[in-house]
């Protein structure tokens, strides 16, 4: 093992270096995977299907192990103890036998953390979700937007400071898709956190993010770091603007055809 | 036509039950009366009614069944608790599973009434080479729903629950346990209506004194028709109240399902 300087970098809060990756069936997936997120960014992920995002996802969430290569996160690993990492997947991924109330307070129950407090942060996050109506519903009971939204409240509900989403709204209709878009900035503003997050859109990617990520190849590595030069909040009509239209451009010219 | 089964559809269980019972009452009655067969091939539910009366008055369907009941009861609950972490340890361990489950397979080809002789030589007690035998005929469909159970439980929500660094107890507890609930009771609910066959087949093999099955033996070398068909009705009521509490159970336990 390498020995590592700990440093509380907070322009390198994540940090993953040189990662390497290949599933059991020995193809290789990811080759010299290295990049780095500010604390508080929030930055997309973009590439071809296949290409292996949802692999480097897994990674930094720390549910797959780097073949080599290392992910920092605070100057920590996230395998150990705590990482405080919450997670979003393309399916809203609730549990049906909990209501929305239960499911939001899963992360808390599991940190043995009961009790008023944790009550009240559940009520609190299904507010701020706006689905505070909707405690006692259960998954089957909402619709596909709703439950992407109390998977949301669920993977913030324990104060992570790393929200890793993985194409959260790809399963949705485009005009809730948009919404939901808006949406997540208005809860990233109200709940600072670093954002990595995958999408299929381009659009969607630099209308949310600070920086673009581009994966190509195989084994696959980041090629492009696009940053997106637009203020926050984001205008209204930000996807008429020519730097929104060039950063469009600058990231669809980044995805290699293959 | 569609009509009226529309109208039917409507009305409550208990009444469309009752109204199908009624029904088949009716053409029992009818076959015996234009067939004009003897009592001691087929009796009617008259026949068969005035020796329900006869030995209930008498008490010996009461302690006959209540016998086959301590039977069945403990059966369903041994078969249970043993497959439920022999599944669980199928459906976690491929290694188990490939040494443990083709003598599994296997032993269902042969059938129960084959080994019940066995059972009777190598156990002492009547009552329990009973028990055992209605162990051996819930066993299997118990656990291969328990394994179809977990292993029906999505890998994502086993990431989500490693995201969130949960205990191997914590992930048993609150994730598999109730993912694997419904095809669980599904198999008790199987394994209730076998565990009566399989207290009847060992009462078969071992017909001494007590329970349903030997009633029912006693009954045929007396060629008391009717009583074979009183037994055979109360086998059936025992095995659809078993079905019924499982299913009430179920219908408590997975309330979450109703909600759509
Ligand atoms: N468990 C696995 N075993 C072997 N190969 C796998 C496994 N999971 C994924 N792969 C392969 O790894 C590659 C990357 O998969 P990954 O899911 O990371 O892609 P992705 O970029 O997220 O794609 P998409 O945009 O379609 O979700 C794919 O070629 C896939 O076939
Ligand atoms: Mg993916």
């Amino acid at each position: 093992m390498v020995t590592k300087k700990v440093v509380m970098d907070k322009t390198h809060f994540l940090i993953v270096r040189d990662v390497d990756y290949a599933f059991s069936d020995g193809k290789q997936i990811l080759s010299h995977v290295t990049f780095s997120l500010p604390q508080g960014a929030f930055v997309a992920l973009v590439g071809q299907s296949g290409v292996g995002k949802s692999t480097l996802l897994r990674i930094v969430s720390g549910l797959l192990r780097p073949f080599r290569g290392e992910v920092l996160l605070n100057g920590r690993s996230p395998h150990e103890a705590d990482p405080s990492i919450g997670l979003v997947f393309q399916h809203d991924n609730l549990l049906p036998w909990r209501t929305a109330y239960g499911n939001v307070r899963l992360p808390l129950e599991l940190r043995g953390e009961n009790g008023l407090q944790a009550h009240e942060r559940v009520q609190a996050m299904l507010k701020l979700v706006g689905l505070e109506g909707y405690a006692d519903s259960y998954p089957a009971q909402l619709s596909g937007g709703m439950a992407q939204r109390v998977a949301l409240a669920r993977a913030l509900v324990h104060q992570p400071s790393l929200l890793l989403l993985d194409e959260p709204f790809g399963a949705l209709d485009a005009l809730t898709r948009e919404r939901m878009g808006r949406e997540l900035l208005r809860i990233w503003q109200a709940h600072p956190v670093t954002v990595l997050m995958v999408t299929h859109s381009i659009t969607e990617a630099v209308l949310l993010a600070d920086e673009v990520l581009v994966m190509n190849g195989r084994p696959a590595t980041i090629t492009h770091r696009i940053p997106v030069p637009l203020t926050r909040p984001r205008e209204e009509n930000v996807e008429q603007t020519a730097v929104f239209q060039e950063c469009v451009t600058a990231v669809r010219s980044a995805i290699q055809i293959s | 036509m569609f009509r009226s089964f529309r109208f039917l559809q409507q009305q409550p269980l208990w009444l469309t039950s009752l109204f199908s019972f009624g029904f088949l009452l009716l053409v029992w009655q009818m076959v015996v009366t234009w067939g004009k067969y003897d009592r001691f091939i087929l009796p009617g539910p008259l026949d068969v009614w005035r020796q329900f009366q006869l030995v209930v008055a008498d008490g010996r369907l009461l302690t006959h069944s209540l016998y086959t009941i301590s039977e069945i009861i403990p059966g369903l609950l041994i078969g249970f608790l043993i497959a439920t972490p022999l599944g669980y340890l199928l459906a976690k361990s491929p290694l188990a599973e490939r040494f443990i489950s083709p003598y599994l397979i296997a032993s269902q080809a042969i059938p129960v009434i084959a080994v019940a002789p066995l059972l009777t030589i190598w156990i002492r007690s009547t009552y329990w080479a009973r028990v055992l035998v209605a162990v051996l005929v819930v066993f299997f469909p118990i656990l291969v729903n328990i394994v179809a159970g977990l292993r029906s439980v999505p890998q994502e929500y086993y990431e989500l629950f490693h995201s969130l660094r949960a205990s191997q107890w914590q992930i048993f507890r609150k994730l598999e346990v109730p993912a694997a609930l419904p095809v669980l009771l599904a198999g008790l609910k199987v394994g209730a209506t076998l565990s009566v066959i399989g207290a009847l087949v060992g009462e078969f093999v071992q017909p001494k004194s007590q329970g349903l099955g030997f009633l029912l033996i006693t009954a045929r070398y007396q060629f008391k028709t009717d009583l074979v068909f009183v037994v055979l009705l109360t086998l059936a009521a025992i095995a659809l109240s078993m079905y019924g509490f499982i299913a009430l159970l179920e219908k408590r336990l997975l309330r979450w399902r109703d909600q759509r």
